[in-house]
């Protein structure tokens, strides 16, 4: 292992000449967001000696506030994974519970600020990628609405869903760094201009009082009853400052986990078809024709994870099975959509557990794809319906930590910073 | 509605689409968890059609020459070059 819980991939010491908000301090990059000449491996084979030819918008606005970027950090590979053990760069520890998994994908950055090595990290979250680690580390982390911030640079997974996002000590620091990166960007198109008077940092107010909080009985019920019994005390804790309590269901969240993984798989059979070895990645050699080598080269890049969601996506759009899967899928996203919108009616944030189950041990279920793709219960309704979320620390059972989830509607990032500030 | 069952055949045609080439021992592992996992995404079978009411725009932009990337930063990443282009495989 390169460095302490195997958090970075890759040392660094990417200097700043700005000056800002970020002065001084440190800052992990996941491994996927392109770090100008210094290598960025997506945690696979694939990529091990790429050193991109330019930086990502973020990495250019973090260091233009002043900050260091010190590592790149461990991922699961291309994203696809919760517990950073798909990663070709060995998984990487949870500081806060030996042993365990960091959570994923995002867990090098977690863990990153969750053992001090970096003050701050960026991390993404394409269903659940930062939430995930950051309840895991028992630290702060933030899905953004979609469109909020830039993914120029980001070497894509599945575009429609994915968001870069801060990963922090504190609900604080974690609006300094989305303050940093938010904003449109000439370079993505999807960004846009929260609707925000002053700054997210603004918002940390503490004050609940007046705020309806809707708790998503379907997510809190199928939650491990350690995780719940956490969860119950923290929303008790909101009341008593002032919060509304309500329940609300949500039928269609029962069907978010499928048409999630229908819609990553197809973006992300898509999106990796780029890896030929041709201007990058691994060389199929040239003793084949073209099919052949490229066939030979992706087979020697790819991990199992990876080429299982390649080919399942490969099969769900298919002559034959797109009306049944990716279709079905999409009828599902636009469900969940409208559910949230409805629920939003109703309450001003909602809440959950993050993860539904504390994190797992280094290896517990390696081989059982379905299972690990169950954790995600809980946080990929939040990027099917495009909205922000953010996962807060609220203690530990069993030694390991937990984390609340809150979720806004689009753009309504200060309402979870506000919500989140009565938490700590 | 059920899922047609999934059988070496069917991944090792997938893959090819894919331009994957799978060892065999992948091949009958991915057999294996692709049916329960399309099982799994069976229910997305009761999902209803649904109205999807997007409020769509366009972003454009009008089209001005700019500073590209420079070749030899574009080539950089090659696994092979031949002078100042990419060198892939035979096309057939």
């Amino acid at each position: 292992m390169s460095s302490e819980y195997n958090a970075f991939i890759t040392d660094a010491s990417i200097e700043s000449d700005g000056e800002g908000v970020l002065s001084g301090a440190t800052v992990a990059v996941k491994d996927n967001i392109s770090t100008k000449d210094v290598r960025t491996t997506c945690g696979s084979a694939m990529l091990a000696s790429y050193e991109p030819p330019y930086d990502a918008t973020v990495v250019r606005r973090v260091l233009d506030a002043g900050a260091t970027i010190v590592g790149k950090a461990n991922m699961d590979e291309f994203g696809m994974g919760g517990t950073t053990e798909t990663s070709a760069f060995e998984p990487t520890e949870n500081p806060r519970a030996p042993g365990h998994v960091a959570g994923g994908s995002s867990g090098g950055s977690a863990a990153a600020v969750a053992a001090g090595v970096a003050d701050l990290a960026l991390g993404t979250d394409t269903g659940g990628s930062i939430r995930n680690p950051a309840a895991f580390c028992g630290v702060v982390g933030l899905k953004p609405t979609y469109g909020l911030v830039s993914r120029y640079g980001l070497i894509a997974y599945a575009n429609s869903l994915e968001q870069i996002g801060p990963i922090a000590p504190t609900v604080e620091s974690t609006a300094r760094l989305l303050d940093v990166i938010a904003g449109p960007d000439d370079h993505d198109g999807t960004t846009r201009t929260a609707d925000l008077d002053g700054s997210y940092v603004d918002t940390l107010d503490g004050d609940v009082s007046g705020t309806t909080i809707g708790v998503l009985k379907n997510l809190t019920d199928g939650s491990d009853e350690r995780v719940q019994t956490r969860f119950g005390a923290a929303i008790e804790a909101l009341e008593a400052q002032g919060a509304s309590i309500v329940e609300i269901e949500l039928e269609s969240v029962e069907h978010a986990l499928a048409a999630y993984y229908v819609i990553a798989m197809s973006e992300a059979s898509s999106n990796l078809a780029r890896f030929d070895g041709v201007r990058y990645g691994v060389s199929g050699g040239y003793d084949g024709d073209w099919n052949e080598a490229f066939a030979d080269g992706r087979n020697d890049g790819f991990g199992e994870e990876v080429k299982r969601r390649i080919l399942l996506g490969t099969y769900a759009l298919s002559a034959g099975y797109h009306d049944k899967y990716y279709k079905k899928a999409q009828d599902a996203r636009a469900w969940v959509k409208s559910d949230f919108a409805e629920a939003f009616t109703q309450a001003d944030v909602l809440a959950s557990p993050t993860m539904p189950v504390l994190a797992p041990k280094i290896g517990e279920n390696l081989d059982d794809p379905l299972a690990l793709y169950q954790i995600d219960a809980n946080t990929v309704p939040v990027n099917l319906a495009n909205v922000p979320a953010i996962s807060v620390p609220i203690g530990e059972a069993d030694g390991r930590p937990v984390g609340l989830q809150l979720i806004a509607p689009a753009f309504g990032e200060g309402r979870l910073f506000r919500t989140a500030s009565a938490l700590e | 509605m059920t899922t047609e069952t999934v059988n070496a055949d069917d991944v090792r045609h997938v893959a090819e689409l894919a331009r994957i080439d799978l060892e065999d021992a992948e091949i009958e592992l991915f057999e294996a968890q692709f049916a329960d996992i399309l099982e799994y995404f069976d229910s997305l079978d009761e999902v209803p059609a649904v109205d999807a009411d997007e409020e769509l725009v366009n972003v454009m932009r009008s089209d001005v020459p700019q500073e590209s990337l420079p070749q030899s930063a574009a080539l950089k990443n090659a696994p092979e070059t031949d002078d100042d282009y990419f060198k892939g495989p035979r096309v057939s």
